[in-house]
């Protein structure tokens, strides 16, 4: 009794791990095809800007709010902590550099995949279900040019964008609170962002992260997709996981893109 | 949804984010004052650079006059050689006297320049001669503690001399570590 129970667990962790490995082979095989199917996607462009609409535009509420709610406790905790070293001045440069380094494309990622990611993962998915995608095949139209690789585009085109306004209402924010209702000097606060924000180290890292987090992102959401079970159950797991795997896969490489790019601070 | 509202929503979204990042990049990054002004270089040799930074302010009476620009080691004389670059409006003469500062008691480190009363001007890649390196707190605690047990042995123990030489010996090369040349 006991040894087929051990059997059973075995076996099962070797059909898990199996499972697994399979999913990885054919999402590099999928991440190639999509790639290949890339000129279809920008020479269509019109299916690229539709995309982009429903994944950016439509992003854009989401985004900005919280963008500018993230700016403005970012200010009210920064100047809390800042007022006991007697350095309130620095708000500008701590809430700046936060956000451009690190919360605007991870915050941004974060809500991008929740927003428009679950989105390209059901309607792939549901066409799946839906036997569209075999239809398309059946009419001797690709759906990976068709359907995916405008989707993953408009992502990638997305993402970017998105992260800099999340940014640049954060540093809206954090000036509304610390300028207009704490009253810090807006000399001090714009004065020592600027000397301390540098474009190359900050800034350009910033849209480097961005636009890998968007990469990341649009892929898992176009995989999960296609790759869901064709039923209504196998569309609602597929949707979590996109979520799931793209906020995690966007935490962990935030630390690795971190460790390459501000390695040397200061040196 | 037709193709053109589409199209003009896409083109919105598109020119507000390219608007954010022009916002980040001058507003925020302040790109447009780093590397346009024209300039000139200086050089200066210092004992001790404390905590100097690359980018650091290089200021003339508390006005920012230009950027450090690379920090180097000298391997015959042992001193770090700062080479900075200076806007090109503003021109120093040759007793000018550079020092590291540190603005507030936790601030940034910054290169001060003091211009002396000589009718000749440095020109582009020279040696500032006169320098004075940085405050190093645990130095000029070790020399306060010097003087302070110097004074102490001497007023304490005055018929004998020997307690109190070393201290004496030693409390020189503490200042001179300290204070750089003058």
């Amino acid at each position: 009794m006991r040894s087929d129970a051990l059997t059973w667990a075995l076996r099962r962790v070797g059909e898990r791990t199996l499972g697994w490995v399979e999913r990885m082979g054919f999402a590099a095989r999928f991440s190639l095809a999509v790639l290949t199917h890339s000129p279809a996607a920008l020479r269509r462009i019109q299916l690229t800007m539709r995309e982009i609409y429903f994944a950016g535009v439509l992003s854009l509420v989401i985004i900005m709010v919280s963008g500018l709610f993230v700016g403005m406790v970012l200010a009210l905790q920064g100047y809390e902590v800042l007022t006991r070293y007697g350095a309130n001045e620095s708000l500008g440069v701590l809430v700046a550099l936060s956000l451009v380094r690190e919360l605007g494309p991870v915050v941004a990622g974060l809500l991008f995949a929740s927003r428009a990611g679950s989105a390209i993962t059901a309607e792939i998915g549901l066409m799946k279900t839906t036997e569209q995608l075999s239809a398309m095949e059946m009419m001797a139209v690709d759906p990976l040019a068709r359907v995916v690789a405008p989707r993953f585009f408009g992502g990638i085109i997305s993402m970017p964008l998105l992260t800099a306004l999340f940014s640049t209402l954060g540093v809206f924010g954090a000036y509304l609170v610390g300028v207009k209702l704490i009253g810090i000097d807006a000399g001090a606060f714009w004065g020592n962002m600027q000397s301390a924000v540098d474009f190359r180290r900050d800034i350009v890292n910033g849209i480097i992260k961005s636009v890998v987090f968007g990469i990341a992102v649009s892929l898992i959401a176009v995989f999960e997709g296609y790759n869901a079970r064709p039923t209504a159950e196998g569309v609602s797991t597929a949707t979590t996981r996109t979520v799931v795997a793209s906020s995690l896969s966007i935490l962990a490489l935030d630390f690795v893109l971190t460790v390459f790019m501000f390695r040397g601070i200061g040196v | 949804m037709n193709r053109s509202t589409i199209d003009l929503w896409v083109g919105l979204f598109v020119v507000i984010g390219i608007g954010a990042i022009a916002f980040l990049s001058l507003k925020v990054g302040n790109l447009t004052s780093v590397s346009s002004a024209p300039g000139y270089h200086l050089d200066a040799a210092f004992d001790n650079i404390g905590g100097l930074k690359l980018r650091a302010p290089v200021k003339a009476a508390g006005v920012v006059v230009g950027r450090v620009e690379r920090i180097t080691l000298d391997p015959q004389t042992y001193q770090a050689v700062v080479s900075m670059r200076i806007d090109q409006g503003y021109q120093f003469t040759k007793d000018t006297i550079a020092s590291i500062l540190t603005s507030g008691l936790l601030g940034e480190v910054y290169v001060g320049l003091d211009s002396g009363g000589d009718t000749q001007m440095l020109a582009d890649n020279a040696r500032i001669g006169k320098t004075q390196s940085a405050m190093v707190l645990e130095k000029l605690i070790g020399q306060f503690m010097f003087d302070k047990a110097a004074s102490g042995a001497t007023s304490a123990g005055a018929s004998d001399a020997s307690p109190a030489s070393p201290p004496k010996a030693t409390a020189p090369t503490g200042a001179a570590m300290a204070g750089g040349t003058k």
